[in-house]
């Protein structure tokens, strides 16, 4: 099989350890599960000189269902947050979310901090080193033009992970360690509409850990729009948390994916809020989704078809959570 | 760059291995080039279509994106581990008996893959084995023949089954 480019592999045994070692050494790169990391550095789209393996470090792994949160290791697998039966029942969003990447065998490697951290994808990016060099490359790795929107000045490749639109919904928080110390940011912090940078993390900075709030009252749902039922990054995922009270709506909180540079989530919903779910405040909602979504040519799908999907795939699952809520 | 090797001890289908492996080399890669196993195949190396699947500490992953490395200290089990002395492993007898196999190439991931869902579930349902199975591509597009095997594990009536 074709040569891995070489590399130093080390394994530290805690976060701070990670990240000094991470400092020291100029051009190197954490390693979880590798499901993303491997085929990049694969194809060429990533090199490294050093591979720091996050695998021993004990900080990174577990999930722990406190009275009024939920603290998970950002090296929880995806088949193990899955499977946990107190998220499946709490925060079924973040679930379904973990069950809707890839294929088996890929979440029983991948974790939750891999999938939040997934590098940005897209049909010119994702390619063999030849067809990119035939096409002579693209903005967001040795070339200079965004070959999705030749004019703009930034890239527009999409942020195609399913687990963080679903913890955007369920308005999560994430731990990260840098040589500074500890900060917790807001997850929809954690992103920048930026194809080339698209997290909020500082040189060396790691994601350690993510909490949810436990909101008795609200249901949630993830939606995946797919070419295959599994193995594909989505066209467009959809990530709903809603309360209902009686007839009205008492809250609701939408994110997307695969249709913008970052997790995307919709603006103006309050105004939804504390009226009754009908005809118009549907097709109000509908208007709120595609006004916060910027779908590009970044899949083989059109984007007039993720652009109408997407609002559809958000209606479909608030009108779900809504009725079976009721 | 120097080529950086680092020494490995494992068990490999019961048996403990231990080598030298470069420290970008994959799973797959030695399992093939540094073992000989060639049962385990090598399709698309990009974690795409699950032809290389084994087992690790009971679970299945593709040995195509796991460096060489991570299997020290850990119990691998590939598809050459799944034969005995008394004959084929109950799926490997139930894939024959259903002519689930047609080119063969995704055979070996197929087959471990379907054996670790049936131990850890027993009592599978048809559309449990699909959702099971969805990472593993065939390129004959056979899936019907699979399933038909698998139900028949599962349900005691092929003629490999073992009490």
């Amino acid at each position: 099989m074709p040569v891995m480019p070489d590399f130093e592999l080390l394994r530290p045994d805690s976060a701070e350890a990670a990240v000094a070692l991470h400092a020291s050494r100029p051009a190197s790169r954490y390693l979880a599960g590798g499901t993303d990391l491997l085929p990049n550095l694969r194809r060429g789209l990533a090199d490294t000189a050093t591979v720091i393996d996050l695998g021993g470090i004990a900080e990174l792994a577990g999930i722990r269902v406190d009275a009024d949160r939920v603290h998970i290791g950002a090296g929880t697998t995806l088949a193990a947050l899955a499977a946990h039966p107190g998220i499946a029942a709490e925060l079924p969003a973040l679930a379904q979310a973990a069950l809707a990447v890839a294929g088996p065998t890929h979440r029983e490697s991948a974790t939750l901090g891999g999938n939040l951290c997934l590098d940005t994808r897209c049909r010119y990016y994702n390619q063999s080193t030849p067809w990119r060099e035939a096409n002579h490359y693209c903005m967001k790795l040795e070339g200079d033009v965004c070959r999705v929107a030749p004019k703009s000045k930034r890239c527009y490749a999409a942020f195609s992970g399913d687990v963080a639109p679903a913890l955007l919904a369920l308005d999560a928080e994430v731990d990260i360690v840098g040589t500074n110390g500890r900060r917790t940011l807001a997850l929809a912090e954690f992103y920048h509409d930026d194809g080339m940078r698209w997290l909020a993390l500082d040189r060396g900075e790691l994601l350690a850990a993510v909490r949810v709030p436990l909101a008795p009252g609200w249901s949630s749902g993830y939606e995946k729009l797919r070419i295959r039922g599994a193995i594909d990054f989505p066209l467009s995922g959809v990530a709903v948390a809603l309360a209902r009270d009686g007839e009205r709506l008492a809250g609701l909180r939408i994110a997307c994916t695969g249709v913008s540079s970052r997790p995307e989530r919709i603006e103006g919903l309050d105004a939804l809020v504390g009226q009754p779910l009908d005809d118009a405040a549907l097709a109000q909602l509908e208007k709120l989704v595609l006004r916060g979504i910027q779908a590009m040519e970044t899949t083989t799908a059109s984007v007039p078809y993720r652009r109408k999907a997407t609002p559809i795939l958000a209606r479909r699952l608030v009108t779900r959570l809504w009725t079976e809520a009721a | 760059m120097m080529s950086v090797e680092t020494e490995i001890r494992f068990k490999l289908n019961g048996r403990e291995v231990s080598l030298k492996v470069p420290v970008a080399m994959k799973t797959l890669a030695m399992l093939r080039d540094k073992l000989g196993m060639t049962g385990t195949k090598y399709a698309c190396g990009e974690g795409e279509c699950g032809a290389c699947t084994v087992e690790v500490d009971g679970r299945t992953v593709n040995s195509c994106l796991m460096y060489a490395v991570d299997c020290d200290g850990r119990e691998l089990v590939t598809i050459e581990g799944l034969r005995t002395p008394e004959g084929l492993h109950p799926v490997q007898q139930a894939f024959v008996d259903h002519g689930a196999v047609q080119c063969g190439f995704c055979m070996p991931g197929m087959i471990m893959q379907a054996k670790n869902l049936i131990e850890n579930n027993p009592g599978l349902t048809r559309e449990e084995a699909q959702r099971g199975l969805e990472g593993n591509l065939c390129r004959c597009t056979g899936y019907t023949k699979v399933l038909d095997a698998v139900e028949a594990v599962v349900s005691g009536k092929s003629c490999g089954s073992r009490p």
